[in-house]
């Protein structure tokens, strides 16, 4: 039921808009979060987006791998 | 895929493999994942089959399906035969096992069911058939309560007569406190991570200071899990537990406060049986009274089947993680995703489901 994959919002309008992913576009609600705008990635479920994206927490992580190469 | 591929990159992966079999020694250390899409994540990326031996990853309640007792289903079939009643449900759903039948035996009779992809899909089903009440099947954790509380809370603004809901609604800690108490070994949970969106990370405290247990909220890529399960490690190692987020790009630690709002805006905490652990007080959720109109539960009577159970169906047990598939003597024989005798073959989150696709041998 979770499509655990980040979705870039295409278009917004109030509480609905476009999210796309992979040349996919889909509709959905965004009703559960706040602030959110075009541009911004954010996680999709059962046609609602639950939470937004942090992109800085994603570099960060992607970092730690980087990190773990270094010293290995 | 930005933020997919990168945390698939293969080069990274050899490198938290090697840190696990550095970091573990030799000790035994079993996780259990909670959540559905990480039992499939686990078997789709293989990760049981790069880790050492000693380092066990067993699967816990985490498909809301397969948790879902048979009652429940069976009180969805008996709405379906009535005439004027449209039954729409997540596509999961429809081959689940009741007692008797399933939604998809009574589908192909001729009853109106209808597979939808989320609740806004629902509304719109009742609003083009304003002369049948349709029913939503609310089957599904923190991650989904919310989409159906916004649901009904459209209705009601709508004043829209006939769409309902009939809630099976489950949620974790509790769940998790429970498991915490059994029989089964545990040293780490991976924490569901989009149920973990929504409710933060505070609920997993209780079960590091009270049962002992290390938490993990973790990513559903394959770099997310074999990192998360390397935290855990270290954890337990280091006899250091703690609540660790992994999944920090999605996971905020006070959660989805709106998303919180809205689902208790419309439901409050109750009792719920879960296949497998029986009744656990507070893990569910029901519809309040302000809404009563639009709860299924209260608005259509029906007369259920009594209960019966698949005979030599180990799901039970599988779900509470003193059983794996491959343990069963239906897996893999008479018992495939085709043709399921338990819901954990059916669903597309179900631990047999995973084993069998993915062909997990252990």
């Amino acid at each position: 039921m979770c499509v655990a994959v980040p979705m870039k919002i295409k278009k917004i309008k109030n509480d609905r808009g476009i999210v796309e992913v992979g040349g996919t576009e889909r509709e959905v609600s965004f009703k559960l979060l706040k602030d959110v705008r075009k541009g911004d990635y954010v996680i999709v479920h059962a046609g609602f987006a639950i939470q937004k994206l942090d992109e800085k927490e994603a570099l960060e992580t992607l970092e730690l791998f980087k990190e773990l190469e270094q010293y290995s | 895929m930005k933020y997919i591929d990168e945390f698939r990159n293969k080069e990274a992966a050899r490198t938290i493999i090697n840190s696990i079999r550095q970091e573990s020694g030799d000790k035994q250390i079993t996780f259990m994942e909670v959540c559905g899409t990480h039992t499939m994540s686990i078997a789709r990326f293989g990760i049981r089959d790069v880790l050492p031996e000693y380092i066990r990853l067993i699967s816990g309640p985490g498909c809301p399906v397969c948790v879902t007792p048979n009652r429940y289903i069976d009180y969805a079939v008996a709405l379906s035969r009535r005439e004027d009643i449209i039954v729409a449900t997540f596509g999961d759903m429809m081959k689940v096992p009741g007692s008797s039948s399933n939604l998809e035996k009574e589908h192909i009779k001729g009853n109106d069911i209808r597979v939808v992809g989320s609740t806004l899909e629902a509304l719109h089903v009742a609003k083009e058939n304003a002369e049948k009440n349709v029913i939503f099947l609310g089957v599904g954790f923190e991650t989904t309560v919310p989409t159906v509380a916004a649901s009904l809370m459209q209705a009601k603004s709508e004043n829209l007569p006939n769409y309902f809901v009939l809630s099976a609604h489950k949620t974790m800690p509790e769940a998790m406190k429970s498991l915490s108490k059994g029989d089964v070994n545990i040293d780490i949970f991976i924490c569901p991570g989009h149920v973990s969106t929504v409710i933060g990370t505070e609920f997993y405290y209780p079960l590091v200071e009270d049962y002992g247990i290390g938490c993990v909220v973790s990513g559903f890529e394959s770099l997310d899990i074999l990192q998360s399960i390397l935290m855990g490690i270290k954890q337990v190692v280091n006899k250091n537990l703690k609540v660790e987020n992994q999944y920090t790009r999605a996971v905020k630690p006070e959660g989805n406060p709106r998303a919180r709002e809205i689902i208790y805006e419309v439901f409050e905490p109750s009792h719920a049986e879960w296949r497998g652990l029986g009744v656990i007080p507070n893990s569910g959720l029901e519809i309040r009274d302000d809404y009563s109109s639009w709860n299924a539960e209260k608005q259509f009577e029906v007369n259920v089947e009594a209960t019966k159970e698949a005979e030599g169906c180990i799901c039970g047990q599988i779900l509470q993680g003193k059983k794996i598939p491959t343990q069963c003597k239906n897996f893999g024989r008479n018992c495939v995703p085709d043709n399921p005798i338990g819901p954990c073959m059916v669903s597309s989150e179900g631990t047999c489901a995973a084993y069998f696709k993915y062909k997990v041998d252990y």
